[in-house]
């Protein structure tokens, strides 16, 4: 399950204009954490067999994400969208990857924790509740034995490890895997694949009867900007002891 | 009635401080209802001591709770929230908060405002409001469902004052338990040092610092200041830290009192995810380095000399 997102490198900061951020010709790219979940699958597959099937839903340029993924050696994309998509909060978004899923075969669920534009961390798990099957989240480590998952996922100084009953599904955080980059052969193959896309009558969904949002966004705004503050001068021991007084006497942080 | 409940934290035994953060934004969202504190687990006792500020406290307390189960903590959460049907749910923005949160809510029909940095009524609506895209814009959102289930950012809100008052315990009892996920081991990390996630005090060095070894002198300036050691993406990316260390939008997003950035220039991916940080400092070589522009307090110099001058600078005052 992958989101296109804008750029990481976007100063979105300067796109907000009316309470909303204007995303008006940003550079889109795969959400880095959903880029660690289709490596994790590309190895798993690479270690057990299998078929890695990518799934992203959005608008028309979608199809350019999953051309990217497919280039690192995904076997199948997917790509979900209708105009009743528009908008979709995370409860809604997860019902039809939902239904998008039951039609796939699948042992195993992998997405990023996060998308980096709305910073939700949502859509997964709620998935995981559609297909009434467990999950794991921040996981920076996956085993396979005997139709179970050992799985190690991060958390405040430290790590979990967790059993878990297979399918499932397991949200990547950094520290996973290291993305491959695509070979020519594989960005040559995937410029002819047609990618399929479902509508929401494809995969046997009525949109008026998808979860409502449940959150409003009432508006987008910029956030207060810092001003530069002072220059410390003097030698090293002058500036530091000069720092220290200011951090205490000054900000009242020390 | 409509109650405010806090999902308190529990690790080894003990309640998380962040716990006492939530029930102070929980206390402001109540406004004269109830708050109550739910901790879920096994063997509480000495965690329910901490709890502090609530009229009341939850306690299910089971040993089949031992292990910690996202599904399972989840369902045995929601059939309480059904029984009891509190207007909000607070957690923390935790590997545990954000983990439980969207779970509970799907359980219960609510929805969920994830990692906000406020909270608060207006009109009657509860109002939140979210850094998006690692903090580079703030969506202010309201949740309309219920219960509103809301993970806030740690250190977004000062914790609770000790009234020295024990709440009154209600110990609930687990019903039917099933778990898919289930922990079977938990690894801390060698550091004692706090989590970049959590921590008041941050340290971050990047490129400048020039090498994975000189990081000892970032670790020595941290430990001065009883901080967590953070790192910027170049150096993460280089190996010279571990992932979880990194500050960015594409690692940890942080809202500490205090933010010192050393040898790091400032990339807009960095800066996005520690410039709601309270007060922030640089040391860099570089004066025309992009850090310095949102910088309180800005010393432009080698790391090599400042660090340690820093260090010895912060030990004196502490001792003195």
């Amino acid at each position: 399950m992958i989101k296109q997102v804008p750029d990481t490198a976007t100063r979105i900061q300067d796109r907000v204009k009316d309470g909303t951020v204007d995303t008006d010709g940003v550079t889109w790219i795969v959400s880095p954490y959903d880029e660690y979940a289709v490596e994790e699958a590309l190895r798993i597959r690479e270690r057990h067999g299998g078929t890695v099937t990518l799934v992203s839903l959005g608008p028309e340029r979608a199809q350019a994400a999953l051309k990217d993924m497919l280039a690192l050696g995904a076997d199948e994309a997917v790509h979900l969208w209708d105009p009743a998509f528009d908008g979709l909060g995370p409860r809604a978004t997860a019902r039809v990857l939902a239904a998008a899923a039951r039609k796939l075969p699948y042992d195993l669920i992998l997405a990023g924790w996060k998308g980096v534009d709305h910073d939700e961390g949502l859509v997964p798990i709620y998935l995981a509740h559609e297909l009434d099957i467990p999950h794991a989240s921040f996981v920076v480590k996956v085993a396979f034995a005997d139709g179970r998952a050992d799985v190690t996922r991060e958390i405040e100084g430290g790590r979990e490890r967790l059993d878990v009953a297979l399918p499932a599904v397991l949200t990547a955080q950094k520290g996973l895997n290291e993305v491959r980059y695509a070979s020519l052969k594989g960005i040559m193959a995937v410029k002819r694949k047609e990618i399929p896309t479902w509508d929401a009558a494809a995969i046997g969904l009525d949109p008026a009867e998808l979860p409502e949002r449940g959150v409003a966004w009432l508006g987008v705004e910029r956030p207060p900007d810092r001003k530069a503050g002072r220059r410390i001068q003097g030698t090293p021991s002058e500036a530091a002891a000069e720092l220290v007084r200011l951090l205490r006497d000054e900000a009242k942080v020390l | 009635m409509a109650e405010v409940w806090v999902l308190g934290e529990v690790r080894d035994g003990a309640l998380r401080p962040t716990t006492h953060e939530l029930v102070t934004a929980a206390r402001a969202l109540a406004g004269g209802e109830p708050v109550r504190a739910l901790l879920v687990g096994s063997d509480l006792a000495a965690a329910a001591e901490g709890v502090r500020g609530v009229d009341g406290l939850l306690l299910m307390d089971d040993p089949r709770l031992a292990a910690y189960s996202p599904d399972g903590y989840a369902r045995a959460i929601a059939q309480l929230v059904a029984e009891r049907a509190p207007e909000v749910i607070l957690a923390a923005a935790s590997a545990r908060g954000r983990d439980l949160a969207p779970r509970v809510a799907a359980h219960a029909g609510g929805a969920v405002a994830s990692d906000v940095v406020a909270v608060e009524r207006v009109d009657g609506t509860i109002q939140a409001l979210r850094p998006i895209f690692a903090g580079k814009a703030l969506a202010r959102v309201r949740v309309d469902g219920r219960p509103a289930v809301i993970t806030l950012r740690p250190n977004s809100v000062p914790a609770t004052e000790d009234d020295g008052a024990q709440p009154p315990v209600e110990r609930v009892a687990l019903g039917e338990y099933a778990a898919g996920a289930v922990v079977t081991a938990v690894e801390r990390s060698a550091s004692v040092r706090p989590d970049v996630a959590e921590a008041e005090i941050i340290v971050s060095g990047g490129r400048g610092i020039g090498g994975p070894e000189h990081f000892a002198l970032i670790e020595a300036l941290a430990d001065a200041l009883g901080a967590a050691v953070g790192a910027s993406r170049a150096v993460v990316d280089a190996g010279w830290r571990p992932h979880g260390d990194q500050v960015g939008q594409t690692g940890k997003t942080v809202s500490p009192r205090l933010y010192v950035a050393c040898g790091i220039s400032g990339a807009v991916q960095h800066l996005a995810g520690m410039k709601t940080s309270q007060v922030i400092v640089a040391i860099n070589k570089d004066a025309e380095a992009p850090i310095f522009a949102v910088a309180d307090y800005g010393i432009v110099g080698d790391v090599f000399e400042v660090i340690p001058a820093l260090t010895e600078a912060v030990r004196a005052a502490r001792n003195g």
